[in-house]
């Protein structure tokens, strides 16, 4: 409720007017008028928001001013593609942070430690964009070795389902991948210096033993938390690299809405990324029950 | 006593600190018998901890070197390849920690904790191991051991939670029993239940007892020898009959001077030991105890650090020692 009256209201403050932009520079009053009625941009904005939102209740987010088709058609069709991208980037992040992360809290200030960190702070710093015209230059330009953007569904040609989704899931999840490596880091630590992990060793447990169950268990905790922040991130957050790689996801389409003055899409897609930002972080609440059976009861 | 089970030689123990190397601990030498239950006493700070912990090679590597020896039945426990190490850690020294709360594992059940450890030290079916567990709870007084084998930490009290960590160092029979402060974070009530337990598993299964404390009551209800240890070092030791009743050392007579005297008249201040223990990074250059000592008769007091020398007649088999340059018999 609270985030439907932001969103509508955000989107009220984008300025320019979507019926002038529709019809172009030559109009008569009359078509403008009809079209702003019809539209129901001519109501006051209360009005505007109560129609809106007991529409999107019931699902029906409108209809686009600029293609005629109904919002949740369009974000349908744009969701596979982000939602693809987001588990991907996901996936990549996760595969660098936790095995560089683990190694840095075992050897602090070593050289793995060190140059865990300067990549960590080179990931977080390199802007995405960049680092995407980066790979395109050097993977489909020079190299030629995969295409340099687009999309196919993985139903019709997995390979190149594969070879477009590569390169945007590296640059997301690098960035990502850097952030929770610094988490990983430093839970591992926090995990190690347990007192229960003394317990763990004066047991006789192999050292394996107590590193898996006794140290990565434990900082797996903080883990889930951050990377549903990142995925939350990654789910609304991807517009830059979807739009370098002309990866037709949501982010497109919501940047597409801007300029366009598209409100009915735009507020759809807004909503839907509060949502499932929600969603995430109930996810990660539930996951936090599973794994943590001092908040269950 | 009977056989030696452990013999401690000039254990000494330093640590990498921002403020420089710490010696932490400095020439400690004892030995505990099979059944014999030895203290050990002294301020937070002393050394108490350190140098039990390096026995078990339990010190983080980086930060602690540790030199002497420790041998357990005659195989040195501080030179020992690591997986030795892992399979004496648990069926030869069990060993109990100061905070219940924090030393078990949070995210892992009771049953968990305790099947892990039996399953460490021998081929023992999983069914058989929560067997085993069960019984173990049962013997440290846990009320409905089976449920509590699905139970994590915290649904239990701090109580519940130390016999459950007394359980686990039991869990493979330790011919040697470290309990660190065991006691310390229990009510005292809880504490007599636990005293009690050691002692009867003492007698059952003659295990040798490490018992770290600063409990002078302790001390006199459980122990057969004590050693008292100030700055890193042993400053006194002895049967507990010569040690609380005729401590030599000023350090040693400060402590017993501290308890509280109910049945004394005098309503007065309880005495203490004025001033701090010395940081361990900074050692004074002669007795360690010489910036606190009220007493300081001797003029090699604040240049050369006494040796562990005996000290009267003693009415046990073992000599009563002090490391002071006091003169014997000085008052108290």
């Amino acid at each position: 409720m609270g985030v439907s009256v932001i969103v509508f209201g955000l989107v009220q403050l984008v300025p320019g007017d979507p019926i002038r932009l529709a019809l172009g520079t030559r109009f008569d009053q009359e078509t403008y008028d009809a079209l702003l009625a019809r539209s129901g941009l001519d109501q006051p904005l209360v009005t505007q928001y109560f129609s809106w939102a007991g529409r999107a209740l019931t699902g029906d987010l409108g209809v686009s001013f600029r293609s005629g088709e109904t919002v949740t058609s369009l974000i349908a069709e744009r969701l596979p593609a982000t939602l693809t991208l987001a588990f991907a980037s996901i996936l990549v992040a996760l595969l660098i942070a936790v095995p560089l992360g683990t190694l840095s809290a075992l050897r602090p200030r070593s050289v793995v430690d060190r140059v865990a960190t300067v990549l960590s702070q080179i990931g977080i710093s390199v802007p995405e964009f960049w680092m995407a015209i980066v790979l395109i230059l050097v993977f489909a330009g020079t190299l030629g070795w995969l295409p340099s953007g687009g999309y196919v569904p993985l139903t019709e040609d997995p390979a190149g389902w594969a070879q477009r989704l590569l390169m945007p899931a590296v640059v997301t999840g690098v960035v990502s991948g850097s952030v929770i490596t610094r988490f990983v880091r430093s839970s591992v630590l926090e995990a190690l210096g347990a007192d229960h992990v003394r317990t763990a060793q004066a047991k006789g447990l192999p050292g394996r033993q107590v590193f898996t169950w006794h140290v990565l268990r434990n900082a797996l905790l903080p883990l889930v938390t951050v990377t549903g922040v990142q995925l939350a991130y990654l789910l609304s957050g991807v517009v830059v690299v979807e739009i370098v790689f002309a990866w037709p996801g949501l982010g497109q389409l919501a940047l597409q809405a801007v300029q366009s003055r598209d409100y009915p899409v735009l507020q759809g897609a807004i909503l839907l990324f509060a949502v499932v930002f929600l969603l995430i972080n109930l996810v990660v609440d539930l996951l936090y029950t599973a794994i943590d059976p001092r908040i269950r009861r | 006593m009977s056989a030696t089970l452990l013999e401690v030689a000039d254990l000494r123990v330093r640590l990498r600190t921002p403020r420089g190397p710490a010696e932490v601990v400095n020439g400690l030498s004892y030995t505990v018998g099979r059944g014999e239950t030895v203290a050990v006493v002294g301020e937070s700070g002393s050394g108490k901890s350190v140098s039990v912990l390096a026995l078990l090679g339990l010190l983080p590597a980086r930060l602690a070197t540790v030199t002497g020896s420790a041998r357990l039945d005659g195989e040195d426990l501080l030179t020992m390849s690591p997986e030795r190490l892992r399979q004496v850690r648990g069926p030869g020294v069990g060993m109990v920690f100061q905070d219940p709360m924090t030393s078990l594992n949070p995210v892992l059940t009771i049953g968990r904790q305790l099947v892990e450890g039996i399953r460490a030290h021998g081929e023992v079916s999983k069914a058989a191991a929560r067997e085993r567990a069960a019984g173990l709870l049962a013997e440290v007084g846990l009320p409905d051991p089976r449920r509590a084998l699905d139970r994590y930490p915290h649904e239990l009290s701090g109580g519940m939670r130390q016999r459950v960590v007394i359980a686990i160092a039991l869990a493979n029979n330790p011919s040697l029993l470290i309990a660190d402060e065991a006691t310390t974070a229990l009510d005292v009530t809880v504490q007599a239940q636990i005293l009690d337990l050691v002692a009867g598993l003492q007698s059952e299964h003659g295990t040798g007892v490490i018992w770290i404390t600063h409990d002078l009551g302790v001390v006199a209800g459980i122990a057969d020898r004590v050693l008292v240890m100030y700055g890193g070092r042993c400053v006194e030791d002895g049967t507990v009959d010569d040690v609380l009743e005729r401590p030599a050392h000023p350090y040693t007579r400060g402590l017993l001077g501290a308890l509280p005297d109910l049945a004394s008249s005098d309503d007065g201040e309880l005495a203490t030991v004025p001033g701090v223990p010395p940081a361990p990074t900074d050692l004074p250059p002669g007795c360690v105890f010489w910036p606190r000592c009220p007493v300081r008769s001797d003029p090699r007091c604040a240049t050369e650090q006494p040796p562990l020398a005996v000290v009267g007649a003693s009415d046990g088999a073992l000599p009563h020692r002090a490391a002071t340059w006091c003169e014997e018999g000085s008052p108290r």
